[in-house]
C-alpha cells in the first residue's frame, strides 16, 4: 500500500431527539482520510460537517456506524483518549493560564516529563512566531494571536490528525488569507494529517489536498479541488462551489440538444439519458459575435464590474439566463453593451453533465 | 472656553446632587452603625459594673481578658483555656460548615447552571426559599428532625437500621448540620454566578487535551470560578463564625460559640467591657476574611474577560 488511511468513518449515523423528532445530523457517511493530507469538509451550515469533526474528535458517539484511526476503532474511546487535538471555532484557550500555559497544558495531561513539556512548548511557540507572547494572558491577545496559541497548543502533542472546526471564521478577511497560508505551511511542515471543517468554497479550494462536499448530512462528493470544481458530481455541487450556469435540455448521441437551441458537446461516453442539466462555468463562456455560424444566440441584459473582471449577464432565447465572467479589458474592446446581441460559444469540454 | 467651564459647573452641581441625594442613606448608616460600633469600642476600655453595665474607668482588663484570666488566689495572669477552647472551636466549626456547604453547593450550583434557563429560574427560588423563612423556626426544623424522638431517629429505628437512638442534638455535629443548612444558600447563589459566567467549551478544550475529568475539574473548572468560591467561603464563613442562634438552639448551651459566649458577658456574666472586646475581636477576624476575599477577587478579576 502506498497510501495508509489515518481516519475512516464506516457508514456513520448521529441522530439528535428521539422518535418522530429525530434529525439525522449525519446520515450514514463513510468517507476515508489519508495520511498526511490536508482534508476539507466543506458544506453550509447545518450539513452535518462539524458533526462529523465531533464524531471523529470523540465529543459526540454515532447512534451507529463507527470510527476508525489508523484501522483501530476508537467509536467508545472518550476524547482524552484519543491521539486528536481540536482547534475550536472559538479558540476555547484557557483564560486562566498564559499563552505558554495553554500550549503545554496538554503536554502536562499526557505526563511527559518536565524537560520535554518545556522544549515543545517552546518550539511550537515558535513555529506559530509568538515567542514573545509566552507569558502573557490570552485575553491581551488579538483574535490572530489567539488563532495561533489555539493551533499551537492543539499541534504541541503532536496528534495522528488535527481536527479544526472553522478556526478562520471570526478573522478578518486579510488576516484570514494570512492564516490560510500559515495553516498550510504548519500541514506542510508538520506532516500531521488536517480535517478542516469550513463553509467557504475558496477557503477550501486553496488549502486543501481533497474536499468532501457535504449537504442534509451526506458526503455528496470527495475529490481534489480541481476534480471538484471541473467535475462537479451533481447540481447542489456545482452551484456551492463556483458560480454556474445550469442549461436544461436532452441528451442525444453525445450533444446534449439545450432548451433555448443550439446544443453542447459532451463526453461522448454518456448514455442518452432524456432531460439532463448542463453545468458551465462562467469562465468557459466564451461571447463570439452575433454572426458566426453555430453561436447561441443571446441578449446582454447585464454587464457587472469587478475589477478584474467583468460578469456578462445574457439572455438566452428561453429566456434562461446565463453569465459569462470575461477580462475587463477584453469585454472594454469588444464594446459589449447592455441589450447588446451576441453569440455564444463554449470552451471544449467546459460542459458538465449533472445527475439531477 | 465657556463650554468647557459650563461642563465643569455642571459636573460640580451633580457631584453635589449626588452627596444630596446619598444623605439619608449615609445618615442612617451612620447613626445605626458607625454609632453603636464606636460605642462598643468604648466601651470594651471601660470597667465593668457590678449589676452589668459599666464604670466610666479606663482599662484594659477586657482586652487582656480575652487570652488570660487573673487566678483569684494568687492574682497570677493564665491563660484562660475556656476561651481559647470556645475561639477553636467557633473557627473549627466555622471552617467546617464553609467546607460542608462547598461540598454539598458546588454540585448544585453546577447541576442549577447547567439546566435550561427556565429551570434555571425554579431551581434558584427553590434554594432562596429557606431565606425568606425566619431563622428560629428554621433551627428549630433541625433540631426537630435530629432530635432523639425526631424524624432522623424515628425512621432509622423503624427501619431497623439502629437499636437506640443516635445522640446528635446537643453536639457539634448538630452545630454543623444547623449551620451548613442555614447557610447553603449563601454558597450556592456565588458558586451559580461564577459558573453561570463560567464557559461550557473549555471542558471539551480539556477533555481534548487528554486531561480526565477530575483534571478538567481541577486544572481548568476550580481555577476560573474561585472568585465565586471565594466569596462564598467568606459569605459562610463569616456569619458562621457569629452565629448565635443556631449553636444555641442545636448545641444546647454547652457548645458555645464566640456569639453565645458574648451574649453570656452582656447577660450573667455581667462584664460588658470583656463582651465588648470580644464582639471588637470577631470584627477584625471578619475584616481580615474580607481582606483575603478583596485580594483574591482582585487577582481573580485580572484573568476575567
Amino acid at each position: 500500500m502506498t497510501e495508509t488511511i489515518a481516519v475512516e468513518a464506516r457508514n456513520a449515523i448521529k441522530a439528535f431527539g428521539q422518535g418522530d423528532v429525530a434529525v439525522r445530523a449525519l446520515d450514514d457517511v463513510s468517507v476515508q482520510i489519508r495520511k498526511g493530507e490536508f482534508f476539507t469538509l466543506l458544506g453550509p451550515s447545518g450539513c452535518g460537517k462539524t458533526t462529523l469533526l465531533r464524531l471523529i474528535a470523540g465529543f459526540e458517539t454515532p447512534t451507529s456506524g463507527s470510527i476508525l484511526l489508523d484501522g483501530k476503532d476508537i467509536t467508545s474511546d472518550p476524547p482524552n483518549r484519543r491521539p486528536v487535538n481540536t482547534v475550536f471555532q472559538s479558540y476555547a484557550l484557557f483564560p486562566h493560564l498564559t499563552v505558554a500555559q495553554n500550549v503545554s497544558f496538554g503536554l502536562q495531561m499526557q505526563g511527559r516529563p518536565k524537560a520535554e513539556v518545556t522544549a515543545t512548548t517552546d518550539r511550537m511557540l515558535a513555529l506559530v512566531r509568538l515567542e514573545a507572547m509566552a507569558g502573557r494572558k490570552t485575553s491581551q491577545l488579538s483574535g490572530g494571536q489567539q488563532q495561533r496559541v489555539a493551533l499551537a497548543r492543539a499541534l504541541a502533542p503532536q496528534p495522528k490528525v488535527l481536527l479544526l472546526d472553522e478556526p478562520l471564521s471570526a478573522l478578518d478577511l486579510k488576516l484570514r488569507k494570512e492564516m490560510q497560508t500559515e495553516l498550510k505551511r504548519l500541514q506542510t511542515e508538520t506532516g500531521i494529517t488536517f480535517i478542516f471543517v469550513t463553509h467557504d468554497q475558496e477557503e477550501a479550494l486553496t488549502m486543501s489536498d481533497r474536499i468532501g462536499v457535504m449537504s442534509a448530512g451526506k458526503i455528496l462528493q470527495i475529490g481534489g479541488p480541481r476534480d471538484i470544481y471541473t467535475r462537479p458530481a451533481n447540481r447542489f455541487v456545482a452551484s456551492f462551489i463556483g458560480e454556474t450556469n445550469f442549461l436544461p435540455g436532452t441528451l442525444r448521441d453525445g450533444r446534449v440538444i439545450l432548451a433555448s437551441g443550439g446544443s453542447i458537446e459532451v463526453a461522448a461516453t454518456l448514455r442518452n439519458a432524456g432531460n439532463v442539466t448542463v453545468a458551465v462555468r462562467p469562465e468557459q463562456v466564451r461571447i463570439v459575435p452575433a454572426t458566426e455560424p453555430d453561436a447561441l444566440p443571446a441578449t446582454i441584459t447585464d454587464l457587472v464590474y469587478f475589477g478584474t473582471d467583468t460578469h456578462c449577464h445574457m439572455a438566452l432565447a428561453d429566456g434562461s439566463e446565463v453569465v459569462a465572467r470575461l477580462q475587463s479589458s477584453v469585454s472594454g474592446e469588444a464594446g459589449l453593451e447592455r441589450g447588446g446581441r451576441v453569440g455564444l460559444r463554449f470552451a471544449p469540454g467546459a460542459a458538465q453533465v449533472l445527475g439531477e | 472656553m465657556s463650554m468647557s467651564a459650563g461642563e465643569e459647573a455642571a459636573k460640580r452641581r451633580r457631584v453635589r446632587d449626588g452627596w444630596l441625594l446619598s444623605a439619608p442613606a449615609l445618615l442612617l448608616l451612620t447613626l445605626a452603625a458607625a454609632g453603636p460600633l464606636l460605642v462598643v469600642l468604648v466601651y470594651s476600655f471601660l470597667t465593668p459594673g457590678q449589676y452589668g453595665g459599666v464604670v466610666w474607668e479606663f482599662s484594659t482588663d477586657a482586652w487582656v481578658g480575652i487570652l488570660f484570666t487573673r487566678d483569684i488566689f494568687t492574682e497570677t495572669m493564665q491563660l484562660a483555656d475556656a476561651h481559647l477552647a470556645i475561639f477553636w472551636r467557633s473557627v473549627r466549626l466555622s471552617l467546617l460548615t464553609t467546607l460542608i456547604t462547598f461540598a454539598v453547593g458546588f454540585p448544585t450550583a453546577w447541576f442549577i447552571a447547567t439546566r435550561p434557563p427556565k429551570a434555571r429560574a425554579l431551581w434558584l427560588f427553590l434554594i432562596t426559599i429557606p431565606f425568606w423563612t425566619n431563622l428560629l423556626i428554621r433551627t428549630f426544623a433541625i433540631n426537630e428532625v435530629i432530635r432523639n424522638e425526631g424524624i432522623l431517629n424515628s425512621v432509622l429505628m423503624a427501619a431497623g437500621i439502629i437499636a437506640t437512638p443516635i445522640q446528635i442534638l446537643y453536639t457539634d455535629t448538630a452545630v454543623l448540620i444547623g449551620m451548613a443548612y442555614v447557610y447553603l444558600p449563601l454558597m450556592v447563589l456565588p458558586l451559580f454566578a461564577a459558573i453561570d459566567r463560567f464557559d461550557m467549551r473549555l471542558l471539551e478544550a480539556g477533555y481534548d487535551l487528554y486531561a480526565n475529568r477530575w483534571q478538567v475539574l481541577r486544572r481548568i473548572v476550580l481555577p476560573i470560578v474561585k472568585p465565586g468560591i471565594v466569596a462564598g467561603s467568606i459569605l459562610v464563613f463569616v456569619p458562621s463564625l457569629g452565629a448565635y442562634v443556631t449553636p444555641r438552639v442545636l448545641g444546647g448551651g454547652k457548645q458555645m460559640m464566640i456569639g453565645n459566649f458574648i451574649e453570656l458577658q452582656f447577660g450573667q456574666g455581667r462584664n460588658w467591657p470583656l463582651g465588648a472586646s470580644l464582639s471588637m475581636l470577631l470584627l477584625l477576624i471578619v475584616l481580615a476574611a474580607l481582606l483575603v476575599y478583596v485580594r483574591a477577587a482582585g487577582k481573580g478579576g485580572a484573568h476575567g474577560q
